[in-house]
């Protein structure tokens, strides 16, 4: 069965998506997630959809989903590369897919993501300086 | 019907040359051009050439039908001629004066051909009404058409001249608009924003309102929309430009532009977009 590769790159995971998705393969694709998550105690991913022209309801459902579940896991999502007339479809069918970060491309996703754990990290370190 | 076509047939082809310098004598006449003047000599060629192409159809397809294919010779002529007129600035009313100008010599003949036959001459000359009056008003339709495609591809080169984007500086582009956003123009203008936000790689876009006369709900949901839209790909926007009654207005109509950042001149928004991409403007000398 065909399943969508998940790469870990340090602290992050990163997704791409380069088929057409259906049902299946987005329920293995949040089952493998949500596990990796978890097991690599990752604090970001990175899923890229450059590739996808074509989106419906349920793929930007999807997407919305997998970022929600990751924050419950304490990982931020950033989406990068949509396309034009991905960002206009998901527009006019109503899914502005709040909550969830964006970033042009992978690289700059990269320094989104790696600027927010940073701001995390320095915050905890903050938190833990005013209690001791 | 086709005795009477057989009738106007012989009055056409028996007093051809005559017809035809009564005809241009009688157009001389019909409505003085302004500035829009056509050189007699074109004047003669398009009559000859109509009354040749007119009786051929007469004597192929009769005076019934003038949609039918034996009518094509004559339709193109028309069409052909309208449609020039119509650019040369003649209004429809002077382009259908061309056929309707053969009326008066035409019955003038119709009627010394069938002095004696009064039924004949009403029946021939109500066929000959018939018939010149369906072409009159093709080439007022053909005229009206002409104008209207100028006005849908003027329309379609205005969408596309008000809607440039430019690019401030690396990462920073802005969208000027200019007159009214409907949702057609805004389709067009969200696409040209993403494809060039793709293109250049740019974090921040500027939508300038300046030249946005009014902003009702509609429009702002456009521009909404622009805005997620633009945020979806991972570009962040920033709208300028809105002038005091605009922003009242916004206000009045319960629009609620969110989290997005605004700004009242384009100034202060570019400022704004070099501080988040880490830039700034600083002075290097005194200067007035």
């Amino acid at each position: 069965m065909e399943r969508i590769p998940i790469l870990k790159m340090g602290d992050f995971l990163i997704v791409t998506i380069q088929v057409d998705m259906h049902d299946r393969l987005v329920t293995t694709l949040q089952d493998d997630l949500t596990s990796m998550i978890s097991s690599h105690g990752s604090h970001g991913v990175l899923i890229d959809i450059s590739s996808l022209d074509m989106v419906d309801s349920f793929i930007g459902r999807m997407i919305g989903n997998i970022a929600g579940m990751s924050r419950v896991l304490d990982a931020e999502t950033v989406v990068v590369g949509m396309r034009p007339a991905v960002a206009i479809t998901l527009v006019e069918l109503g899914l502005s897919l709040d909550g969830v970060r964006t970033a042009l491309d992978v690289e700059k996703g990269m320094i989104l993501l790696r600027a927010s754990t940073r701001r995390r990290l320095t915050e905890e370190d903050e938190d833990g300086r005013d209690e001791g | 019907m086709s005795k009477n076509g057989q009738g106007l047939l012989e009055v056409l082809k028996g007093q051809e040359s005559d017809l035809l310098a009564d005809w241009i004598k009688e157009q001389s006449g019909v409505a003085p051009r302004r500035g829009a003047s056509i050189r007699e000599s074109e004047v003669r060629d398009q009559c000859k050439e109509f009354l040749g192409l007119f009786q051929s159809a007469i004597r192929d397809g009769g005076a019934d039908d003038i949609q039918g294919p034996r009518w094509g010779g004559v339709r193109e002529l028309l069409s052909n001629l309208s449609r020039t007129r119509g650019l040369q600035g003649f209004s429809p009313s002077e382009t259908a004066s061309f056929v309707f100008s053969l009326k008066k010599p035409l019955f003038t003949r119709l009627g010394r051909a069938h002095a004696k036959d009064a039924e004949g001459l009403a029946e021939a000359t109500w066929s000959a009404n018939q018939l010149l009056d369906s072409l009159g008003l093709y080439t007022t339709e053909v005229h009206q058409k002409a104008r209207e495609e100028v006005i849908s591809r003027q329309q379609q080169e205005m969408l596309e001249l008000s809607t440039p984007v430019v690019k401030l500086w690396e990462g920073i582009l802005a969208l000027p608009m200019i007159g009214t956003l409907d949702s057609a123009r805004t389709q067009v203008v969200m696409e040209s924003l993403l494809q060039r936000i793709v293109e250049t790689g740019s974090n921040i876009a500027i939508i300038d309102i300046t030249g946005v006369p009014t902003v009702d709900t509609l429009t702002a949901q456009h521009l909404l929309k622009t805005v997620t839209a633009a945020r979806l790909m991972g570009a962040e926007c920033i709208i300028s430009g809105i002038r005091p009654q605009i922003a009242q207005t916004i206000v009045h109509l319960g629009v609620d532009l969110g989290d997005v950042t605004t700004k009242a001149s384009l100034a202060d928004a570019f400022a704004i977009a070099l501080e988040r991409t880490g830039r700034g403007v600083r002075k290097v000398r005194a200067g007035s």
